[in-house]
């Protein structure tokens, strides 16, 4: 190993096999400085722009948002925010043709900038002083995703334990056309390097490297000046060959080693960034600034002003094309990506996301569209160009054939999808577009296998549930079966004494149930009789006559001294008012020659209402306590009031049954 | 002599390679995967019935039996040349009356529900919540599509909608994209 750091630092190159040379057509754009695209009248933001899970969407329609702002929360490791490219209003939160290949509508946000651009509170880092989880959450926030392409989370992957050998940042961009990391590391050289920095805190790296191929002079130099001040960070520039710029193929070319396959570059000591990854993730920690604008290649022949553009997320792509002059043909084709690895946009409205590195608008001459395909003729010019040295006609054969185990056996998963072997192929077999579908069906199937064992596996859960609650159940019956048999075979005479005691019994209670019965119905007679009497006795305005009533019936009642305490306290209350009113209306009386005319004639007339009241009540006083204690006499406390009646017959009747029941016993 | 021992030293050396081999084959003994086994993981274990079987395993039971490999609509093309693989007989299309489907789950209009528990009993694989009297639904990443929910509710509030399309699941069908190439102005 020791050997092969040597080596790599004695700036040594490997190669990969395979690969491909087409016309890189990058002197279009890569001249130019980088223009800034002027804001779009609507932006659109898709709430997921990278591998993984889209975050929860934290705005509404009508929310105002300032620039930077996150517009979507990380609830989980795999999801990034995405965040506001400028100040202004929410108009709708709703389903957008996606920037994918499918162009399925995705959940996307829509916001109306205001032209403010006014930006949020910023907290810039010091990476120096802060912690690593501090920085990791930082470049988490600023929704930060690999932009060369692949959009994997960038805090997942510099969060990484293992020992990193060697931290490789990736500014090849080898398909053709595209020149965005190019301009990026021309004008912005010095943040890059700061970027690389906060990543070697982050991960520890032996060496850093960082490869450029040799068509960009401009800025290989630009990154060199950079880099002067740190003596582990090697520029090595590499030979011009597509795909150089493959993860896989750019580790091999510089250091000879292979990642296995189905394995990641971690598990051999490496970890790769792309140049406009380290610029964000630098502009995130130094600045505040999470991603919300990238550089976009936008070319092609269509355009009169090919160049490369500082473009806010969620631009949509007529906004970009118009701004450089767009004049598209009759069946013109817009691709989103380069022309070997991009794909055709379905309409113009789709946003520039966080991976989109180019916009191409080719005129027909200049990417002809792909020509009616033909028989494979075994020349083996694709297996000559593979840069994942596979067996690519081996591979459509299966694919036509769908033979996912064959597939497998010829490692395609391996593919990266680069279009080598479609670029070469002399019969114009569109050969990705089959391992796509290929790949696509056997990712299926395994979603569908691992159902299949889901499925199964409740399936049988449910079964053994559904037996054992049967089990259960016949386990009680046959329990209660047993005891019934039991109590039957233990005691069968016992039961039939036992049952001709009771009859007995009971047949002894009778005469005493009758007898109580008779009682009973008695005493609610005569209780019947007494309330009727009470009420004819009872003259219109009882008001007076009533408490000194059940003030006698209360006095003599034993049934229950609580109740009968509180009757009495009742008809003390009202006596006493009584007798209160009856004094004020002698006063009133007595000082009628005082009083005004009216008021005096009304306090007579009231006087004398209630002294005849009185009168009255004190007359029917005396028969009101004759009938109670008539009641009384009857053995049974007579309450006045039937409510009270009806408790005091509940109670006695209670009583009598409990007097029989012991009386059974 | 020499005869009676070079008897007794190879049945001694017979008895020892005997017990090793005996203890080998009970300590490093290899669970065979019996034939029905094999099948049922190749079906797609939808629980559907749509092959005359109550269930997958009883169909791998009788596919082990001999009966046609062919009745299995949920597992498709793929489950039927795998079994023809596996069978060692030929793949043979679809039963005629059956069809393969596009997969679909169950989707139950929760305002129409009544609480019957009706389809939660039908469901093979517990992928209905619900309660009696508490309105149901069905847990989409569970269910399997096997239809067997939809005829015993009472009030036909069960679909059965397709699984939407995401860019995760989608297949690279070119012909379907949409694209609307732009004209020239």
């Amino acid at each position: 190993m020791q050997n092969l750091l040597e080596q790599i630092q004695a700036a040594q190159l490997w190669d990969f096999p395979g690969g491909i040379h087409p016309p890189t057509r990058k002197a279009l754009t890569s001249k130019k400085s980088i223009a800034k695209l002027a804001l779009a009248d609507r932006l659109y933001i898709p709430l997921r722009q990278h591998i993984g899970v889209a975050g929860q969407c934290l705005v509404k329609k009508g929310d105002f948002v300032l620039k930077g702002q996150a517009l979507s929360l990380a609830d989980s490791s795999m999801s990034i925010p995405v965040h506001a490219p400028t100040s202004g209003l929410i108009l709708a939160v709703e389903d957008h043709t996606s920037p994918h290949p499918s162009a399925l509508p995705e959940p996307t946000i829509v916001l109306e900038p205001d032209g403010l651009d006014e930006w949020r509170e910023r907290e810039p880092l010091d990476h120096l002083t802060c912690s690593l989880p501090q920085l990791l959450e930082r470049i988490q926030e600023s929704g930060i995703a690999g932009m060369g392409g692949a959009g994997f989370p960038t805090h997942l992957k510099s969060a990484i334990k293992q020992e990193v050998e060697c931290l490789i940042i990736n500014g090849v961009e080898c398909e053709p056309y595209i020149s965005a990391d190019d301009a990026l590391m021309q004008e912005e050289a010095t943040t890059i390097v700061k970027g690389i920095d906060i990543l070697c805190q982050l991960l520890n790296p032996k060496i850093v490297l960082i490869g450029i191929e040799d068509d960009k002079p401009d800025a290989i130099a630009a990154m060199q000046a950079a880099c002067k001040q740190r003596d582990h960070y090697f520029i090595r520039v590499i030979p011009t060959k597509y795909p150089s710029g493959g993860e896989k193929q750019l580790i091999q070319v510089l250091t000879n080693k292979e990642v296995p396959a189905g394995r990641r570059p971690i598990d051999i000591g490496m970890v790769m960034f792309n140049i406009g990854t380290s610029f964000a993730i630098a502009q995130a920690v130094l600045d505040d600034i999470p991603l919300i604008s990238r550089i976009v290649t936008v070319a092609g022949d269509t355009l009169t002003q090919a160049q490369n553009m500082l473009v806010p997320i969620g631009t949509p792509v007529s906004a970009l094309l118009n701004a450089c002059g767009f004049q598209p043909q009759a069946q013109q084709r817009v691709i989103m990506g380069g022309p070997m690895m991009g794909f055709t946009l379905p309409d113009l409205s789709v946003p520039v996301i966080k991976t989109t590195n180019c916009i191409l608008a080719p005129t027909y001459q200049e990417l002809p569209p792909a020509r009616q395909e033909m028989d494979c003729i075994r020349c083996t010019a694709c297996a000559d160009a593979c840069p994942a040295s596979l067996l690519p006609q081996q591979l459509l054969w299966y694919s036509k054939a769908k033979d996912s185990a064959k597939l497998e056996e010829y490692n395609l998963f391996d593919c990266i999808e680069c279009g080598a072997c479609a670029y070469v192929c002399p019969s114009e077999i569109p050969l990705v577009q089959y391992y796509r579908v290929a790949k696509a069906d056997s990712r299926q199937q395994q979603r569908e296998a691992l159902q299949a064992e889901q499925a199964k596996a409740r399936f049988e859960a449910r079964k053994a549930r559904l037996e054992a609650e049967k089990q259960e159940r016949q386990q009680r019956h046959e329990q209660l079966a047993e005891e019934r048999a039991a109590k039957q075979a233990s005691g069968s005479s016992d039961a039939v004494a036992e049952a001709l005691a009771r009859v007995k019994a009971k047949q002894q209670d009778a005469p005493t149930d009758r007898e109580t019965i008779k009682a009973e119905r008695e005493r609610l007679k005569q209780q019947a009789r007494a309330k009727q009497a009470a009420q004819t006795d009872m003259p219109p305005d009882g008001e007076a006559k009533s408490p000194i009533a059940s003030e006698v019936s209360t006095a003599k009642e034993p049934a229950d001294p609580r109740k009968a305490a509180i009757a009495a306290a009742i008809a003390r209350a009202k006596a006493k008012k009584d007798a209160q009113s009856a004094t004020t209306s002698d006063e009133v009386v007595s000082s009628t020659p005082a009083e005004p005319a009216d008021p005096r004639k009304a306090a007579i007339a009231a006087a004398i209402a209630r002294a005849k009241a009185k009168k009255d009540a004190q007359a029917a006083a005396p028969d009101e306590a004759v009938s109670s204690t008539s009641a009384e006499q009857t053995e049974t406390p007579e309450p006045t009031d039937p409510r009270k009646a009806a408790i005091a017959a509940a109670i006695a009747r209670a009583k009598a049954k409990k007097q029989k029941d012991t009386e059974t016993k | 002599m020499m005869v009676i021992i070079a008897l007794l030293a190879l049945g001694a050396l017979a008895l020892i390679f005997g017990a090793i081999l005996g203890y080998a084959s009970i300590r490093f003994r290899v669970e065979s995967d019996p034939l029905v086994e094999q099948i049922d993981d190749i079906l797609p274990q939808t629980q559907c019935g749509q092959c005359g079987y109550p269930g997958c395993r009883p169909y791998a039971e009788a596919i082990a039996n001999g009966d046609a490999i062919n009745k299995c609509p949920p597992g498709g093309d793929t489950a039927i040349r795998k079994l023809a693989d596996l069978m060692g007989v030929e793949a043979k299309p679809l039963d005629a009356a059956q069809q393969e489907s596009e997969k679909k789950v169950a989707y139950i209009r929760e305002d129409e529900c009544i609480g019957c528990t009706k389809c939660i009993q039908a469901c093979p694989v517990d992928a209905i919540v619900g309660a009696t009297r508490q309105m149901h639904t069905v847990i989409v990443d569970e269910c399997t599509g096997c239809d067997l929910c939809v005829d015993p509710c009472p009030v036909d509030c069960i679909d059965m909608l397709p699984i939407p399309e995401t860019p995760e699941r989608w297949k690279w069908d070119l012909d379907r994209i949409p694209v609307r190439v732009v004209g020239a102005d």
